[in-house]
């Protein structure tokens, strides 16, 4: 009898109201993600629920999931499984197109996940805290090291940059064609700034013909 | 005593569900939006108890990560069942923004470009 533990009970109770869908019908309708990454209590919840229609929804990733050879748990019930906590939140820009914002934690630890997420995704926004800078170098070596679209986004959680833009770019050797911005994660015309920021970015490189100079 | 923590074992292992299976043939990225398809509603014969709630929640578009949280099911899980359903035509999944590359095509990313503007 399964029926009464499932589903289970999550961390996050589902949200009570069912966020109004602009169009009903069957028409055809596509979806794009973006993805927010940084360290812990950097603001990543806070800059999607910014723009976000529905309040930032939190899904888990069974760590069970990186492995690359074992598709039958059954063979290994022992396995561990540890669960990584993602959120997430939807922005619908016209009746046909959701774009979707993924906050993920960046450390090296939850790489398996990312090669996943990043699957088809825009590009990255690393939101970086000038206080703990260190928490994005994971982050960065990430995108980096996959030669994914990013910029970077210093929440200025005060209003006020402690460092200067090129003071973070320089810390952070960051490559002079990558897009260093100032943004307020809890303002949504800030964020939505920080957005197109990323946007154009990657349409600026989609444009440029790979090794080609400037 | 304490509440029962988040991480405690669930009574059913999530992956039971799925029958020990971790991942679907059906290639379903998370931002995939899907939904029920037109008289997937009520098709007993076909649908499995695990595929009912989903069937249900799935008559208004939601992409995969929606399904997971909203039926408190781990990603993977919610993956598999709903590939499943997708092979034996319960749900419809609507088209994903990468293309063979993984890539999205410039096309979507000036249609979100002007979406995102006109926020």
């Amino acid at each position: 009898m399964t029926g009464p533990v499932w589903p289970r009970p999550g961390p996050t109770p589902p949200d009570p109201a069912m966020p109004p869908v602009p169009d009903p019908s069957r028409a055809s309708r596509s979806s794009a993600k973006i993805v927010v990454a940084g360290g812990f209590g950097v603001g990543k919840t806070t800059f999607v629920g910014a723009v976000s229609e529905i309040t930032p929804l939190r899904t888990e990733a069974l760590m069970t999931e990186a492995s690359t050879d074992v598709d039958d748990l059954g063979s290994t019930p022992d396995k561990e499984t540890t669960t990584v906590a993602m959120d997430f939140g939807r922005v619908s820009l016209g009746d046909e197109l959701i774009l979707y914002l993924f906050g993920t934690p960046g450390q090296h630890r939850f790489w398996f996940m990312w090669d996943d997420l990043m699957r088809g995704a825009i590009g990255v926004v690393v939101l970086v805290d000038t206080r703990r800078l260190g928490d994005c170098f994971a982050a960065v070596d990430f995108v980096e090291d996959r030669g994914l679209n990013y910029i970077v986004a210093v929440n200025c959680f005060d209003g006020i940059a402690r460092h200067g833009v090129q003071d973070v770019r320089e810390a952070l050797s960051i490559d002079p064609d990558v897009p260093v911005v100032l943004t307020d994660a809890r303002q949504r015309e800030s964020v939505k700034q920080t957005l197109i920021e990323l946007v154009e970015h990657v349409l600026r490189q989609r444009r440029q013909p790979v090794g080609s100079p400037g | 005593m304490e509440e029962l923590s988040n991480d405690a074992t669930p009574i059913v292992r999530p992956y039971a569900r799925t029958r020990g299976r971790t991942r679907s043939d059906y290639d379903l990225p998370i931002e995939a939006l899907v939904t029920t398809a037109d008289g997937a509603v009520g098709d007993d014969a076909r649908m499995n108890p695990e595929h009912r709630p989903i069937a249900d929640l799935c008559r208004q578009v939601q992409s995969v990560a929606e399904v997971a949280v909203r039926l408190a099911l781990p990603l993977g899980v919610a993956r598999v069942l709903l590939g499943d359903m997708a092979r034996i035509g319960l749900v419809i999944v609507h088209a994903t923004a990468g293309d063979a590359t993984g890539q999205p095509p410039v096309a979507l990313l000036e249609k979100v470009l002007s979406g995102l503007r006109q926020l």
